[in-house]
């Protein structure tokens, strides 16, 4: 019923966030399956990009007009998300490199040294 | 009036000056100068300061109007009439002098009688009961410094300053000033390291120990200190405190060489004995403020301006109840009343409504309960009580046991002791109470005396150690004083006090000498010495001349201790006389003065002359340094000379002291009705001067002719006389069993009962404690068990446990998974946004 609501109603923000829904939900699935430390990586940069198209309907003049609650912030939040992300994937690469050294792997599974 | 101020200002600075350098050594000590060298220096500058200034209110004294341009007493501004007055100065209003209600022709004529006598020996008429017209003395009382009042009650710092003040003082500065120069020179050695040849250590060495040369000083200064404290004193309580000084003092002096066992036993049995006296003279202090309320000795001004009347003035009264009476001894008004308490009550009682009325009965009664004696046992317990602490200090029997182990001290500090301060100060004491003690205290004060003399002579017969021999001829001496005061001789007693302390000074100080030279205190180690030491040995030939009253009794010249002795000897010829019963009196201290020549002949026979006993002590004997025979010669001169009529010590200077109305002849007293005290200037008159004069001559002579017989002709040995005489030469050797009685009767018991004590406190009371400590400890375990384990810990362990197990749990959650943690996440997000929907319909429901 929300569906077909959507399918009649023209694009607006609504629409975005759904897509942003979508994303974040394939990045978490991505992250809860994959065992393989790249593809968990990926998974966390579709849940960043998902919150990105979030912040970008909501700061988007052209969607809300000038009920906009937020100016250009939605935007450079986003911009900030992106860098962020491109700085945490260098990190979390460092990482899996050294993890791979001591596992001859990229198995997050095997990572368990940590449990209690 | 010049006098009034100048002389108590000057004592007190004399007085004041030792305090000052014992101040100084305490604090700087070793830092005077190299090991504490200048402390001799500063403590001899500051006595003989105090000599020069004793010395020149003694010229002061002398030569001020109170005393006639003829040298005899004169008393000031005697005027007629029936009352006392008190002569007001008009700079110093706290300042008096005690007038006597009396016509100034018959003072002068007295006093012209006394010096004729003085002069030439003339004849003196007995003048009997008339006798008593004698003016009190002159005297400035008055108080420094008041330490506190309450009510009444004023306890102060004073003077009472008369010609007997002014003698001692100039005597007891004199004579610490030739001890001080003398003892820098005697206590050389503690300068540098010193080691004590009597003191052995555990591993069999002699102990070594930094010299105490200061503190020998300091203890010296405070010594000069306390004595001139107590003969300064215008009250009684400031007496006791100095008396008690004087005592703390010679405890430090006795117990120098503390580390010598038998020293400081010797220290602690001087101060525990003279404790005991001490007991007596606050009882007597008790006795006499209870009843009196005043402490002072004079008359003096109150700083409100009321007069108070000191003690002499209470007791011996110008008028009693109207009437002249001459200063003859009345027990004072306040003491009556006190003690017929039961009466005034009944007063009081039947004038309850008239409080003025009743008052007024009271006094009206007053005299009539005098006469039935009320009070007049209250003045005999105050005098035994003051005589008592006397007792102690003088070393008089029973508490002579501790001068002769006092002898453990260095010698000039026996020297100090046995002449010019301690025992002095009993003797001092007596003297300055003399108008307190009634007939009957002064035969109790004569007998004490005349056991001692006797007592501590025989003693002295058998003594080997030089120093002990001197010690029991000052116990004898001492009793010789005392049996003088004691009959009424209050001159005799005085004077032979102030010889005596010259020759005794004397003795010991040569008798330091010889130790110093052999290095032993034993007659038996010595001999022949007079070669080697001519000096110490000439001027003790002196010192013991002088004690046995050497003298040629037709011309009337001999040493200072012929003219005292003599006196002494005299009062107690002209006492026996009027009271035959106590004719013990006169014949025991004659036979002693036989016995005082030969003890003193034989120690100086001993030391001096014959062939040497020990040959290598003897090549070793060498004269004491310059130091040490100075004030030898300079005592020797005094010994000597100080007595002769020329200088006028007894009958100008101490006649002018005499206290007031002492001079009657008494012929009742209320208790003993018997006992008459004649005047000590009927004891002049040529019946009573000539035998007795004549007795002493002979018994010295007796004594001296046996000492020559047995140790200088050797015409008999002492060995064969010991044996002959083997029970009397045990018995007197050890002392007549003095000390191993007060062991058996005193010590002993004393220490059981101590010992009791100590055992109730071991057994009982800390058994009370302990057990009660046990109980409580056991109570405390019942409770540790009980409440703190199993309720508190189990709480907080139990919490713990809880804890410890929720974890343990928990961590099964921690798989280190990572793809089950953002499993978690999710869910746990979702699980958040249901939980959140759920509530926020519901809320928006109701």
């Amino acid at each position: 019923m929300i569906l077909a609501h959507l399918l009649n109603e023209p694009v607006g923000v609504s629409h975005y966030m759904v897509v942003g829904a979508v994303l974040f939900v394939c990045g978490a699935v991505c992250m809860a399956t994959k065992r393989n430390a790249l593809g968990v990586l990926m998974g966390i940069e579709l849940v960043l990009n998902g919150a990105n198209i979030n912040f970008v309907a909501f700061g988007s003049p052209y969607l809300l007009g000038s009920k906009a609650p937020l100016g250009l912030e939605g935007q450079l939040i986003a911009l900030f998300v992106i860098v962020l992300a491109a700085a945490e994937a260098a990190v979390a690469l460092a990482i899996a490199l050294n993890f791979y050294n001591a596992y001859n792997s990229i198995d997050v599974d095997r990572g368990d040294q940590l449990k209690g | 009036m010049f006098t009034a101020q100048s002389i108590p200002t000057l004592l007190a600075i004399a007085w004041l000056l030792p305090l000052a350098s014992f101040t100084v050594i305490v604090l700087l000590g070793r830092g005077l100068g190299q090991s504490g060298r200048l402390a001799g220096w500063l403590a001899t500058g500051a006595i003989v300061a105090g000599f020069l200034l004793s010395a020149t209110s003694l010229v002061i004294w002398t030569t001020s109007e109170h005393l006639n341009a003829t040298g005899g007493p004169h008393r000031e501004a005697l005027q007629p009439g029936e009352h006392g007055e008190y002569a007001e100065s008009s700079q110093t209003p706290s300042i008096y002098t005690l007038v006597a209600g009396e016509s100034a022709p018959r003072d002068t004529a007295d006093s012209g009688e006394q010096r004729a006598h003085g002069d030439a020996g003339e004849l003196q008429e007995s003048q009997g009961a008339s006798h008593g017209h004698q003016a009190a003395p002159v005297y400035y009382a008055g108080d420094w410094y008041a330490l506190g009042v309450f009510g009444k009650l004023r306890i102060t710092i004073g003077y009472y300053v008369d010609a007997l003040t002014v003698a001692m003082f100039c005597m007891v500065t004199l004579i610490a000033s030739c001890i001080h120069f003398y003892s820098m020179g005697y206590m050389h050695d503690e300068q540098h390291e010193f080691t004590d040849p009597e003191v052995t250590l555990e591993n069999g060495e002699k102990l070594t120990r930094r010299g105490r040369y200061h503190r020998f000083f300091q203890y010296l200064s405070l010594f000069c200190f306390s004595m001139l404290g107590v003969v300064v004193s215008g009250n009684i309580a400031m007496v006791f405190v100095f008396w008690e000084l004087v005592g703390i003092c010679s405890y430090f002096l006795i117990g120098f060489y503390i580390e010598r066992q038998s020293a400081s036993n010797a220290a602690n049995k001087a101060f525990i004995v003279n404790r005991v006296g001490d007991f007596g003279m606050i009882i007597g202090l008790m006795a006499l403020w209870g009843s009196l309320g005043t402490f002072s000795f004079g008359d003096m001004d109150l700083p409100d301006g009321a007069r108070q009347a000191g003690i002499f003035s209470l007791v011996r009264p110008a008028t009693l109840d109207g009437q002249p009476n001459e200063h003859r001894l009345a027990v004072p008004d306040a003491m009556v009343q006190w003690s017929a308490k039961d009466e005034v009550a009944q007063v009081v009682r039947e004038h309850a409504d008239d409080p003025q009325a009743a008052q007024s009965q009271i006094d009206a009664q007053t005299p009539e309960w005098r006469a039935e004696g009320f009070g007049y046992w209250l003045l005999i317990v105050a005098g035994i009580g003051i005589f008592c602490g006397c007792v102690g200090k003088s070393a008089q029997f029973p508490l002579h046991v501790w001068l002769p182990d006092a002898m453990e001290g260095p010698t000039p500090v026996s020297a100090l002791v046995h002449s010019a301060t301690m025992v002095a100060a009993g003797v001092y004491l007596v003297a300055r109470f003399f108008p307190v003690f009634t007939p009957e205290v002064l035969l109790v004060i004569a007998y004490v005396g005349c056991i001692t003399l006797f007592l501590a002579a025989t003693i002295a017969i058998t003594a080997t150690d030089i120093k002990r021999v001197l010690a029991y001829s000052t116990v004898s001496q001492l009793g010789y004083m005392m049996l003088a005061l004691g009959l009424g001789g209050w001159i005799a007693g005085v004077f032979h006090l102030i010889t005596h302390a010259f020759f005794k000074s004397l003795l010991f100080m040569c008798s330091g000498s010889v130790i110093h030279a052999v290095h032993s205190n034993e007659l038996t180690e010595m001999g022949g010495l007079l070669k080697k030491m001519p000096i110490t040995a000439i001027t003790m030939l002196v010192g013991c001349l002088a004690i046995i009253g050497a003298g040629i009794p037709s011309v009337g010249i001999g040493f200072s201790g012929y003219y005292s002795k003599d006196a002494i000897l005299e009062q107690a010829w002209s006492y026996a006389s009027a009271n035959p019963l106590q004719n013990a009196l006169f014949l025991v201290p004659a036979a002693a003065a036989a016995i005082t020549a030969f003890y003193m002949f034989r120690l100086w026979y001993m030391a001096f002359l014959g062939t040497p006993r020990n040959q290598h002590r003897y090549e070793h004997a060498h004269e004491s340094p310059m130091v040490m025979t100075g004030p030898l010669v300079v005592l020797a001169l005094f010994a000597l000379a100080v007595a002769w009529p020329v200088f006028g010590v007894a009958d100008s200077l101490l006649e002018s002291a005499r206290p007031a109305g002492t001079l009657a002849t008494v012929e009742k007293a209320l208790v003993m009705e018997g006992l008459t005290i004649p005047s000590e200037h009927d004891s002049h008159a040529d019946e009573v001067r000539v035998p007795a004069g004549l007795t002493a001559f002979g018994t010295a002579a007796a004594g001296f002719l046996l000492a020559s017989v047995i140790y200088w002709w050797r015409l008999l040995d002492p060995n064969e006389i010991r044996r002959q005489f083997r029970p009397i030469h045990r018995f007197l050797i050890n002392k007549w069993w003095f000390d191993e009685l007060y062991w058996a009767v005193l010590v002993r018991p004393l220490l059981f009962v101590a010992q009791c004590a100590a055992n109730f406190d071991k057994k009982i009371i800390d058994g009370l404690i302990d057990g009660t400590a046990r109980v409580t400890t056991k109570l405390a375990n019942v409770w540790d068990a009980i409440v703190d384990r199993r309720v508190v810990d189990g709480l907080f362990n139990g919490l713990a446990y809880g804890t410890w197990d929720v974890a343990l749990s928990l961590r099964r959650l921690q798989t280190g998974k990572v793809r089950q943690y953002v499993m978690f996440i999710v869910v746990g997000t979702v699980a958040l946004f249901v939980l959140i929907s759920i509530v926020r319909s519901y809320a928006l429901a109701s």
